[in-house]
């Protein structure tokens, strides 16, 4: 064995410099991840027309809340973050409740739907008609313009089902038993014994279905495009990033035109980002230990 | 069979809540996720939306003669493979590698910051991300034209947005920027499971940390790394259209459109149905093939698959 330079304490060079290499690389990854959101609120808490002169990084120079209050008197907003709300807690009601009822069913090995029922989902996940198709759909439900068409179409979601599914595996069956022996049914089972001990699961599920709910646009584009009061805060957001970069044609809000005249389009779009962006700073961090285990556990059974 | 069927029934009974609770949402799947397979239909019809199924005219493999007719058809799927293929690479070396180091850190405190602070861009909607991309990449004070002005690496802020040629890095990289945090998870929770005994073994015979990373954990996540290669093969081709149709611009079409974008523009947007199913279709087809192939190969190769 060939001798090796060491360092003071005993470790060898080779790994000290290994170790600044790890930790520099690091550093980068979590600046370059980090400063773009610093950035953003900085320019959306600081005087606008200070702004186009340049130079600020995570610091506001002039601080102002004027961007906030002017995007909050435009009544486009105010609809859109009431519909964002509302289809983010009842989607991720109804999206729990069916996961969850469907998980339970599926972990009851005498329950005789159930390969059937797993194989009838698991399809779901590999096979899709495509963008036209299901367009199609939804129009001949007559569900175009209406506020169902945000939660009814994504109502059951395998990949969600199945992580449930595992959880629940593992809860020692004599629960249940014990539960029958005192007259319980299989729907008071679930209600009273599997759903309050499915909890960590059922929080990592319902932060996805949350912040899916919170964050999509694509169906309030394809179908509730033209009916301003269906529509929702990120299709607002949308509407006012699209309007100032170089295609202008998708732009419709007309109201946002004049409140645009009033402070620079690039403060408006800060704002609203840092608008859009709070609520889910605000939930992630607290349900972070779930997900990463839910995370690990689906990956380890599929 | 007479005792099968009644002990069937006799079952039914005893599970009738677990039928309850299963098959109104076997129904609702059935709507939503396997109809849709009943529309591809479509793709073999003039398909007139005012007309019921059986009015509609039938004209065979017309719009798919059509579709492999189309000039711009073979543009998008350049487009479509390019940005995948890229995608594939890029999604792929750098969440691995950035496991590995936030594994060599030893303060747990940081680890756990860092981690933090990777996943959150994967929470926020494509919206947000691509203002904020736009935003540091924009030639009025955006931070990245700024960082190559003050090391004068440039002279002139580069128009990034609006270069054609420039598009797909910019995709992968916003992607990248994305979602390397969070796809950095799996691969964490594989090396979890790799047994300290190794690495102290290792230690013992003198391998330095870089050894170990390449003897060790490299080899610990290799079944890991083989999956999920070849479930993102299959995905290749369905890159779908969120990040082109946001990032992209008119400026920059020929190289921003993609197989469910052109769906949607000359599907949707003109109205053209039949033509649009056709591209769905052509996209599931080669997905599932991709799919089949990957794992065919891989089995040969290394003995694992996921089929």
């Amino acid at each position: 064995m060939r001798a090796r330079l060491l360092t003071s304490s005993g470790t060898p060079w080779s790994d000290r410099i290994f170790d600044v290499v790890v930790y520099v690389a690091v550093i980068l990854v979590t600046i370059v991840t980090l400063y773009p959101f610093l950035n953003v609120l900085a320019l959306s808490l600081n005087d606008s027309t200070d702004s186009v002169r340049g130079g600020i990084t995570i610091f506001p120079r002039e601080f102002t809340l004027k961007n906030y209050s002017t995007i909050f008197a435009f009544s486009g907003l105010i609809t859109g973050l009431k519909i964002s709300i509302l289809r983010t807690i009842v989607g991720t009601l109804l999206g729990l409740l069916s996961a969850s009822m469907l998980a339970f069913t599926l972990s009851r090995v005498d329950f005789q739907g159930r390969k059937f029922v797993s194989t009838f989902l698991a399809l779901t996940m590999y096979v899709s008609g495509g963008l036209i198709p299901f367009y199609v759909l939804i129009k001949d439900l007559h569900m175009m313009g209406t506020f169902a068409v945000y939660v009814l179409p994504g109502l059951v979601s395998a990949f969600n089902v199945f992580v449930i599914r595992s959880f629940i595996d593992g809860i020692p069956y004599a629960l249940q038993e014990s539960a029958k022996l005192d007259g319980a049914n299989d729907f008071t089972i679930y209600w009273r014994v599997i759903l309050p001990l499915t909890k960590p699961a059922l929080a990592t599920i319902a932060l996805f279905l949350a912040v899916g709910q919170w964050n999509s646009w694509f169906d309030t584009y394809l179908y509730n495009g033209s009916k301003d009061h269906l529509t929702t805060l990120q299709y607002e957001l949308m509407k006012v990033i699209q309007s100032t970069t170089t295609n202008a044609d998708n732009f419709r809000g007309r109201n946002m035109i004049e409140v645009m005249a009033q402070i620079s389009p690039e403060s408006v779009k800060m704002a609203i980002t840092i608008i859009v962006t709070v609520p889910i700073l605000i939930v992630y961090p607290f349900l972070q230990r779930y997900f990463v285990k839910g995370m690990t556990l689906g990956a380890v059974k599929s | 069979m007479n005792n099968r069927a009644s002990s069937f029934w006799h079952n039914f009974k005893n599970s009738k809540y677990l039928y309850l609770m299963s098959l109104p949402f076997v129904a609702w799947v059935f709507v939503f996720s396997y109809l849709p397979l009943w529309g591809w239909t479509m793709a073999f019809q003039k398909f007139k939306p005012a007309k019921s199924f059986f009015e509609q005219d039938w004209v065979g493999f017309y719009y798919f003669k059509e579709l492999f007719h189309d000039d711009m058809f073979f543009q998008v799927l350049r487009n479509t493979l390019a940005m995948s293929v890229m995608g594939l690479i890029a999604g792929f070396t750098i969440p691995i590698v950035f496991a590995i180091l936030l594994n060599e850190l030893r303060q747990q405190v940081f680890k756990r910051f860092v981690q933090t602070i990777s996943y959150l861009p994967h929470f926020v909607s494509w919206i947000v991300a691509a203002g904020i991309i736009t935003k540091m990449l924009s030639t009025d004070n955006g931070a990245v034209n700024e960082l190559l002005l003050g090391l004068h690496i440039i002279n002139e802020p580069i128009q990034f947005m609006a270069k054609g040629n420039l598009f797909w890095s910019i995709v992968t990289a916003s992607d990248v920027w994305k979602e390397t945090g969070w796809n950095t998870i799996i691969y964490l929770a594989a090396i979890a499971g790799i047994g300290p005994e190794l690495y102290e073994a290792a230690r013992v015979d003198g391998a330095s940390r870089l050894q170990q990373v390449w003897h060790i954990t490299l080899p610990g996540i290799r079944s890991t790394i083989i999956i999920l290669i070849i479930i993102s093969i299959g995905h290749l081709i369905s890159i779908g259209f969120e990040k082109q149709f946001l990032l992209g611009n008119n400026l920059v079409r020929d190289y921003s459109q993609t197989l469910d974008l052109y769906a949607l523009n000359y599907g949707l947007g003109t109205g053209r149905y039949s033509f649009g199913t056709v591209i769905n279709i052509f996209n599931s087809l080669v997905s599932v093939l991709l799919l089949f192939t990957a794992n065919g190969i891989f089995k040969k190769i290394t003995k694992e698959s996921i089929i």
